[in-house]
């Protein structure tokens, strides 16, 4: 059967030929115009006037529009209606759109969108957490606060307490296709649109607003993206209605690509946070109560940062157990990029407070940190505990998991050699580190869980797929297609894999939450499954047998004792005049979820996962490096082996590069400093462990997904966090205070927490 | 300008080429050669890396801040052309299939080249030859997996580029292409606002990020005689055309150290562009070419026409954006005096490789007799320009060679110095970790391990 085969990513063979087509490969008519954005160079003001003269006669420029020459919704906001396309009165960031220059090449429309003299009394910026907070600068009313039990209580009673706070840096997708998009008008005012998005049924719907009409003008197109990471989740709104518009306004083609730093200055990256807590806890480590209170960066509009936050409290648990437990979750506005999805989408910061406590606890203790995780786990001894939000942990597997994997990465032995080689070594130190990840699997927003999809079989067998997943990267295409072979009993080849298009499958979600092949892959499933039905029930019919001996396996369909190609049965179907196309849909089933009250089952399950990261730093300099790695992962019965752990070994290094390389850094009038690689460091290829060996575990998901696999593309990016935790160890080999070593850990965040270790801080 | 170069193995006569068209533009917008792909713009990605075969053999350049004018007589290969003309797949295509190389594809194309032109000329060394290519899908391991699957399969025919003839072309309006070092004294020395052009890993960025009017410009990459290194009386004379490739080769038996640190110096892309003379030229504090030149004694020598002076590299610079250079006035070449090697490199950024250095300290300090007899102590990052920590050097200077002489002279680098903040690293970090190179000279003469890069697991 195809599933659970290790094929190659659907694409690979035009990726290495450089022949997979990307937006801005597109080929585009003779008079296609290139737009690019003015942006404001003050974080906050009120916008005055601008002056577009020397813009508008600026070589190969045929347009610039400002906000009033918008002819219907002047709004690209995903979530609140509060992100103007371009600034109307006031500008509220500094790389905020001001107008849109529409040129015949790309260079010139860059060029001339610098060209504009913008009159801006600039206000007070809101830049940091303190100074949102000190402003009662919030989204939302006030914080939003989940919890049970009496925290106070369970504090003032725990024979041990200790507190801390934890500044969690932001990061940038770094996807490494900008964000792009092209718009072709069409008779009557419609319009095709093809765009680089994780959510073409969003861009639909902001250019349909953009344009004045109704959704069924607007067809949206997206064969694959260079990447998303949640990136593309809402931030080409942008884009794809500025071409919309642009191409009504002239009547030709448009598009759009932001060149890297205007890609990096004007959108939205993962959430900053920073997290105080007070834990009680006892001798062993066993927490008794911890109060946690979330600060998360919202930026100027509020885009995702809801769902985000939330999120986040939902993962403040990770895979422990919390008797008493309060989390209070700040979303502060502030005059920076209106942070956006990201991989993980809060969950990354949520855990990383509660493995931080670990550590922070284990040094306090004097214990060895993975002793006090194992403490607070989840337990497995017959009752069934729930998390702080309340839903049953039913499944929990990380303790078997954590056995398989100190065994399999020889932790206990390694951590004795790592003591033994720091105590020879007084300038270098190594630490090691033990994570585990329990990741909740499905969108918070209950209605968000649907999906559908197009299936054609044609009369000479070949198969036509379509679903509203889109591709990234993540190898959904492949995946899904599988599902769809094996239930036609035929080779991959077979079927063809077309482009995400709302006008085949129509309201459709984000390719978000790691929901992409459980979602889509049972909404073709049962598109097939409705094609093969009928093709049963013929084949049943004509044989005059049960349909259940009708069987399809290697490209044959068998029915009483006779074997049919499955074209020849394609064809037969054709001529009895029964439809070989199909939709299907999907819903996930058993959530029930008050964001409000913070109870109830947000997810259908939990995808587990754990790490173990060695690292050595360099007490001189803070200077740091990942030695090795051993993963073991949770992917339910994977739909493709080799897929899954291209997703993992990806994750884990992504997030290892967000708690060490990667800084994002904004100077005092909000400028972001680091707006292109050679500032801002993502893992390059010598940063991979030396040693990175990545397993999956054996084990089918007990609900029923597809399959019976679970989602994996956001759960292995927290395996990174095992990244930071060696850092920690590495530090506290350095002295017998607490190191409080803050993220991103970069070499000099590591070499200030050695000195803090060493109490000369 | 006019030029004639080879793109997959089809000989191309362009003419009236605008000087700073980019080869990744022309690829993408003229030829509709779409698989080379726009990351960055900057060079820092590798996404648009292309193959370039002259003289000198086969190299990955980054086509984003290459200019069309420094491919004349020279091959180019893209993704386009790795695979056989009748479409056989490269064995470094078949291995990122087989090995699940690419995820969302989009540095696929440049990782091929880049690995295509390493299995070309041999290297094994595929973290160091593919730290220049970013990924953000995949982590890397798939790629290495199949770099170290496809290494020993053999060349295909079609890689080996023949380069045609140039085109000689006399100066325009817009620009010229020298042949020789006396041909460009004479024009620049006419021509003295002009724009000189070496790598273009620097002055590629001011066109694509900053639109800046380079005014007239000169490629240097058809002077021969700038490039190349000698021995001669004095020592090392080194060429300014001379690329970090080239230069980590000559100094890798001489000054390890030093090579250890050319080897991070941007990627493998960049070091076959840069030219040790741009980096000089350029007046950067940040490069990192200087200060292991300072501190090794080295001499700048200039030519302005036919009128040539030397001097310290360290008297170049003498504040922030401003050197020592005539206008028309040119470098020519450096010559490093012949020396036991007592040069440590330690250059200190957030990303080990192709990154910028925070600070870089290059100290070369000769003990006799278990006295300091000299030191030369020269940073980056620390001041405006390229700077020697003289009162840290006379703090050493006659010193017992202790470490209580080490402690005492790394308080001096407080009057050597005042560091800046900024998104590399602070000014305290700057001030702490400059000190500390020093203690890490200390410790690693006496033996001690003191660097992360050869721990392993």
């Amino acid at each position: 059967m195809s599933v659970a085969k290790p094929l190659p990513h659907d694409a690979a063979h035009l990726h290495v030929t450089g022949a997979a087509r990307y937006v801005d490969d597109t080929p585009v008519p003779q008079n296609a115009l290139h737009l690019a954005f003015g942006t404001s160079p003050v974080a906050a003001g009120r916008l005055n006037g601008m002056d577009l003269d020397a813009v508008r006669h600026a070589p190969g420029v045929i347009a610039v529009l400002t906000a009033d020459d918008l002819p219907f919704d002047n709004d690209v906001s995903p979530s609140n209606h509060d992100e103007p396309l371009l600034a109307t009165d006031r500008v509220h960031y500094v790389g905020q759109p001001l107008f849109v220059v529409a040129a015949t090449s790309h260079l010139a429309a860059r060029k001339a969108a610098r060209l504009g003299d913008i009159d801006i009394t600039p206000t007070e910026a809101i830049l940091s957490i303190g100074a949102a907070l000190a402003q009662n600068s919030r989204f939302e009313d006030g914080p939003r606060i989940y919890g049970r039990g009496d925290v106070k209580a369970a504090l003032s009673g725990a024979p041990n307490s200790l507190s801390g706070q934890l500044h969690i840096g932001g990061q940038e997708h770094f996807y490494l296709e900008g964000q792009a998009a092209l718009a072709l008008p069409q008779e009557d005012g419609d319009m095709v649109v093809m765009s680089s998005t994780q959510h073409p049924t969003e861009i639909q719907h902001k250019v349909a607003e953009a344009i004045g009409k109704p959704m069924h003008a607007v067809r949206v197109e997206t064969r694959r993206m260079g990447g998303g990471f949640g990136g593309k989740e809402s931030q080409g709104n942008a884009l794809a209605v500025s071409c919309a518009v642009l191409a009504r306004h002239t009547g030709r083609p448009c598009c759009m690509r932001y060149d890297r730093d205007d890609d990096m200055i004007i959108t939205g990256k993962r959430h900053d946070f920073r997290i105080d807590y007070n834990v009680g806890f006892d001798a062993k480590g066993v927490i008794r109560g911890i109060d946690f209170t979330h600060y998360a960066r919202c930026g100027w509009a509020q885009d995702l940062s809801l769902p985000v936050a939330d999120r986040a409290m939902l993962h403040a648990d990770n895979a422990y157990f919390l008797p008493a437990v309060c989390i209070t979750s700040h979303r502060l506005k502030t005059n920076t990029q209106s942070a956006t999805a990201f991989r993980g989408f809060g969950g990354p910061q949520g855990m990383l407070g509660i493995e931080r406590v670990m550590d922070h606890i284990a040094a306090h203790l004097g214990l060895d940190p993975l002793a006090v995780r194992r403490a607070n786990y989840y337990t497995t001894n017959g009752a069934v505990q729930s998390t702080p939000y309340g839903q049953a942990v039913e499944d929990f597997i990380l303790t078997d998991m954590t056995d398989a994997l100190i065994k399999s990465s020889d932790y206990h032995a390694r951590r004795k050699a790592v003591a033994a080689w720091n105590a020879d070594n007084p300038l270098l130190k190594k630490g090691i580190a033990l994570t585990a990840v329990k990741f909740g699997i499905s969108f918070t927003l209950t209605h968000l869980n649907q999906a559908g999809a197009l299936v054609h079989v044609y009369q000479d067998g070949s198969i036509h797929l379509n679903h509203g997943g889109t591709e990234m990267g993540q190898g959904l295409f492949q995946k899904v297609a599988q599902v769809a072979a094996a239930r036609f009993g035929v080779d991959v080849a077979q079927i063809k894999i077309t482009a995400t298009d709302t006008g085949k499958v129509p309201n459709t979600s984000a390719t978000a939450a790691s929901s992409g092949s459980d979602l889509n892959g049972m909404a073709v499933q049962a598109a097939c499954n409705t094609i093969r039905e009928r093709m049963v029930e013929l084949l049943a019919q004509h044989h005059q047998c049960d349909s259940a001996g009708v069987t399809f396996s290697n490209g044959q369909v068998t029915v009483a004792g006779e074997t049919y190609t499955f074209a020849e049965v394609a064809q037969m179907a054709y001529l009895a005049r029964i439809s070989l196309s199909a939709t299907g849909f999907y819903k996930t089933p058993k959530l029930d979820w008050d964001r409000i009250k913070g109870q109830g089952r947000p997810f259908f399950y939990f995808a587990y996962g754990a790490a173990v990261t060695e690292v050595v730093i360099d007490t001189l300099t803070g200077e740091n490096r990942i030695l090795r790695a051993d993963i073991l992962h949770d992917a339910g019965a994977s739909l493709n082996p080799a897929l899954d752990i291209g997703q993992i070994e990806g994750g884990y290094v992504q997030g290892a590069g967000w708690l060490t390389t990667e800084e994002l850094m904004w100077d005092d009038d909000g400028n972001l400093r680091t707006h292109a690689p050679s500032t801002y460091k993502i893992p390059a290829c010598p940063d991979r462990p030396d040693i990175f060996n990545v397993a999956l575990w054996q084990n089918e998901n007990r609900e029923d997904t597809v399959y019976r696999s679970k989602a994996v593309g956001e759960p292995p990016l927290m395996l990174g966090i095992s990244a930071y935790a060696a850092l920690c160890d590495a530090v506290q080999a350095c002295g017998s205070s607490y190191g409080d070593l803050q993220t991103p850990a970069t070499a000099e965040a590591v070499l200030a927490a050695v000195t803090r270790a060493r109490g000369e801080g | 300008m006019n030029i004639t170069f080879r793109l997959n193995g089809e000989t191309l006569a362009l003419r009236d080429v605008a000087p700073t068209t980019t080869l990744l533009d022309w690829l993408r917008e003229e030829r509709g050669l779409t698989g080379t792909k726009e990351g960055c713009n900057e060079g820092d990605c590798g996404a648009c890396s292309v193959m370039v075969t002259d003289a000198q053999g086969a190299q990955a350049l980054n086509a984003c801040i290459l200019f069309l004018p420094q491919l004349d007589g020279k091959s180019v290969r893209t993704v386009e052309g790795i695979a056989a003309p009748d479409g056989t797949l490269h064995p470094v295509q078949q291995a990122m299939i087989a090995h699940h190389g690419s995820q969302c594809g989009f540095c696929t194309p440049g990782f091929i080249v880049t690995m295509a032109t390493a299995h070309l000329n041999g290297a094994r060394d595929h973290d160091t030859q593919l730290a220049g290519n970013l990924c953000r899908c995949t982590g890397y391991a798939p790629i290495i997996r199949a770099a170290e699957a496809a290494q020993a399969a053999a060349v295909p025919d079609h890689m080996q580029d023949r380069p045609p003839e140039g085109t000689i072309s006399p100066p325009d309006h817009e620009g010229f292409r020298p042949k020789s070092g006396d041909m460009l004294a004479a024009w620049y020395q006419e021509n003295p606002q002009a724009t000189l052009i070496a790598g273009a890993t620097d002055v590629g960025l001011w066109v694509t990020k900053s639109f800046r009017d380079l005014g007239k410009v000169a490629f240097l990459n058809g002077c021969d005689d700038l490039r190349g290194i000698v021995q001669t009386a004095e020592g090392l004379r080194i060429g300014a055309m001379t690329t970090l490739s080239e230069l980590e080769s000559a100094m890798a038996p001489l000054y390890p150290s030093f090579a250890a640190m050319i080897r991070r110096y941007g990627s493998v892309q960049v070091r076959n562009a840069a030219t040790i003379g741009g980096n000089i030229a350029n007046g950067s504090p940040i490069g990192d070419g200087p200060p292991a030149l300072i501190a090794l004694g080295a001499r700048l020598h200039l030519r302005r026409g036919d009128a040539r002076r030397d001097m310290l590299l360290e008297d170049f610079f003498l504040e922030y954006g401003k050197q020592d250079r005539q206008p028309g006035e040119f470098v020519e070449a450096i010559t490093v005096p012949n020396q036991v090697d007592r040069l440590k490199c330690y250059k200190l950024s957030k990303r080990f490789d192709q990154d910028i250095s925070a600070v870089c300290g290059c100290l070369s300090i000769t003990v006799s007799e278990n006295r300091v007899e000299a030191a030369r102590i020269a940073f980056g990052g620390m001041a405006g320009t390229p700077k020697r920590a003289s009162q840290t050097e006379a703090a050493l200077i006659g010193s017992e060679w202790r470490e209580a002489t080490i402690r005492a002279a790394m308080q001096m680098m407080r009057a050597d110095f005042q560091p800046l903040s900024d998104m590399r690293a602070s000014a305290d970090y700057r001030m702490q970790t400059a000190q500390n190179m020093l203690l890490r000279y200390w410790h690693e003469d006496q033996g001690a391990s003191a660097n992360v890069l050869e721990v392993r697991p």
